[in-house]
């Protein structure tokens, strides 16, 4: 690993790497059966130089913004270093966003240069708001010959003279725009700064090392805080190898594990669930005398490992299972959302080790991972080095809200003084979920205090966002919650949103209008839609201004209905 | 070249298949997400099957956000 301390800015950081370990490889992309490239450190650095000096003498600058919307591939890491090299400001966007998400997103930012694939680009065109594009370059990447790219320059075109200038930074200048939310509403641009990620990099790989050899399956997209950090800082800066697959169908990622002898991966639970249930098949399909071998070699592992993992003993006495990893598999990152107890048991049974934490964007990446010494499936484990975590306002069990100081909690909300006001208390994040500390200093995550969800995918939702879907329904008034808002539950799985409906006067709740109302709903992307409605019989409470006064209007609910009686699924 | 109404057809029989319901109760404007309560893990699991079946590649990209069995014929149509 390169001495971090050395370095102010992530540019530097790994302009170090790509001199230190030139000769590595530091990219493998595949597309399902087919490798598309592998690169070296030295040919990493040789592809993004001509894009720094491109984007340079076009006048990207210290500064200069500029978003990447893609899908996991080489080409984001390269242009993030190109980014970095100029001295600019990444805006990461979720690739599965809408093209008017996208839009919004890119205007809010202010970015001045977009780096996207040529799919993503033929969607932003088509939208009936491309009037407000505002990036005055666009590069794609991906793109099919003889079609209009609309004043976008292919990746593979930029034939520039020279060496691209270094622009050095200090710590404490913005490395990334990262949106937490606020595609449909308020948008919560989080700004981190060199300084947020650097330091977050050294409390990482102190507690899981990277070096040359090790490779780190890419899956989570990229522009998420997890990947962007375990599957390109971390690894990059130790000289590791990141794998990208084009593809993410589940036999191809499975595939992926053998024959790229994966080392670290970082997954949602969803996937965690989808491999797990590949597996319990597997188990389930064994004839009779080879599972109850398998089922005494299970409980063998089991005994074993009670107090601290054994991964040399678990891959002797579970080799086929570890195999299936590829045999050189050592933890699986896991985060973003919440992950089922009995999910984690069932892996650390087999000594397969799935690290939980817990983090937000706010906070950089993250706050709490479990170290497995001992394995603790009903916590999301320690603080990391370095983050001061903290209990607000505790009830008698305990349990308040997390709040947390450190060098990675971000800079502000961009241009929002008022939410960051909100958010950083002191110094403190108010991260607005619930949790407690056990006696051995693992924390324990109970609910949430704000009104939103995260999918099994790793996804906030914020109702703000998705009420947009359902302007124009015929009812009086309504408004979308996080039902644990209104009812809050000790628990953060099978979270999901719903809609309140306020009926005109004499209006009957009728079939038409559920059939509206579902139409409306099966517009949003799978992951944001309401499950759920209650019928509300009085009008909703509003400030001077009109805005509904959520709080209000959820305590009202709490104290007329319980959620049983109240709810219906949609 | 298949019709539209059999690559619908088709798909519907394989999903049916595959995720062991009944095929008289699928039909092409249902949201399969919903209709056969599965994630996005199993649908993509679903498209590779139809993939083989109609010996043609889609990328991921191009079944993102399609949610109903008529939209993804559409787009296994245009490649045949």
């Amino acid at each position: 690993m390169i001495d971090l301390s050395q370095h102010q800015s992530l540019g530097s950081a790994l302009r170090g790497a790509v001199d230190k370990f030139a000769g590595e490889i530091c990219l493998i992309e595949a597309d399902r059966e087919r490798e598309n490239h592998r690169l070296t450190y030295r040919e990493f650095g040789e592809a993004a130089l001509p894009l720094a000096k491109f984007l340079q003498n076009r006048g990207f600058r210290a500064d200069s913004r500029a978003a990447i919307i893609m899908t996991n591939q080489s080409c984001w890491l390269i242009a993030a270093y190109a980014i970095f090299y100029s001295g600019g400001v990444i805006v990461p966007l979720d690739y599965k966003l809408t093209a008017s998400e996208h839009l919004a997103l890119l205007m809010h930012s202010k970015a001045e240069v977009l780096i996207t694939e040529y799919h993503l680009w033929r969607a932003i065109t088509q939208s009936e708001n491309f009037h407000r594009f505002t990036p005055h370059t666009v590069i794609v990447t991906d793109a099919p010959a003889n079609v209009d790219l609309r004043g976008a320059i292919r990746w593979e075109d930029p034939q520039v003279e020279g060496e691209p200038a270094f622009v050095a930074r200090k710590r404490s200048d913005w490395a990334c725009i990262v949106y937490s939310s606020g595609t449909g509403g308020r948008p919560k641009g989080c700004v981190l700064t060199h300084e947020n990620y650097l330091e977050q990099c050294v409390s990482l790989t102190s507690l899981y090392p990277f070096w040359p050899g090790v490779r780190y399956l890419s899956i989570l997209p990229t522009n998420h805080a997890i990947d962007f950090m375990v599957g390109f800082i971390g690894p990059f800066v130790c000289g590791a190898t990141v794998v990208h697959l084009r593809t993410l169908r589940p036999e191809f990622v499975r595939e992926a594990f053998t024959r790229f002898k994966i080392t670290y991966v970082a997954l949602v639970p969803l996937i965690l669930k989808n491999l797990q249930a590949g597996l319990q098949k597997r188990f389930d399909e064994l004839p009779p005398f080879k599972r109850f071998i398998f089922d005494r070699l299970l409980n063998l592992n089991r005994a074993m490992t009670k107090s601290q993992p054994n991964l040399t003993l678990s891959r002797k006495l579970l080799k086929q299972v570890h195999d299936a990893f590829g045999g050189e598999l050592r933890a699986i990152f896991t985060g973003g959302a919440f992950s089922d107890p009995q999910m984690l048991q069932f892996y650390y049974d087999l000594g397969v080790q799935v690290s939980n934490g817990y983090g937000l964007t706010e906070a950089g990446t993250a706050i709490t991972l479990n170290d497995l010494k001992p394995f603790r499936a009903d916590t999301v484990g320690k603080p990391l080095p370095g983050m001061e975590v903290k209990i607000v306002n505790p009830d008698a069990d305990g349990i308040g809200q997390v709040t947390v100081r450190s060098n990675t909690v971000m800079s502000h909300y961009l241009d929002d003084p008022e939410l960051t006001a909100e958010t950083i208390v002191d110094g403190w994040l108010m991260t607005g979920d619930l949790g407690r500390f056990d006696a051995m200093g693992h924390l324990q995550l109970f609910g949430r205090a704000k009104n939103m969800i995260v999918t099994e995918e790793g996804k906030n939702v914020y109702p703000e966002d998705i009420e947009k879907a359902f302007d124009g329904l015929p009812v009086k008034e309504f408004c979308v919650f996080a039902a644990n808002y209104i009812w809050p539950e000790r628990s953060m799985l099978g979270e999901k949103l719903i809609i309140v409906l306020r009926l005109n006067e004499g209006q009957e709740l009728t079939d038409e209008l559920i059939g509206d109302l579902t139409k409306r709903n099966n517009t949003l992307l799978n992951f944001k839609r309401i499950s759920g409605y209650v019928v509300w019989d009085a009008d909703f409470p509003r400030t001077a201004s009109m805005k509904i006064k959520r709080f209000a209007l959820a305590d009202e609910m709490r104290q007329n209905f319980d959620r049983q009686t109240a709810l219906r699924e949609l | 070249m298949k019709t539209s109404e059999q690559v619908i057809d088709e798909i519907l029989t394989l999903a049916a298949t595959h995720f062991k319901t009944d095929r008289a109760e699928l039909s092409p404007d249902d949201d399969f997400f919903k209709k056969l309560g599965i994630d996005s893990l199993q649908a993509l699991e679903l498209l590779t099957r139809l993939e083989n079946h109609f010996s043609v590649e889609l990328p991921d990209y191009e079944v993102a956000g399609v949610t109903d069995f008529r939209t993804l014929a559409e787009r296994i149509q245009a490649r045949l």
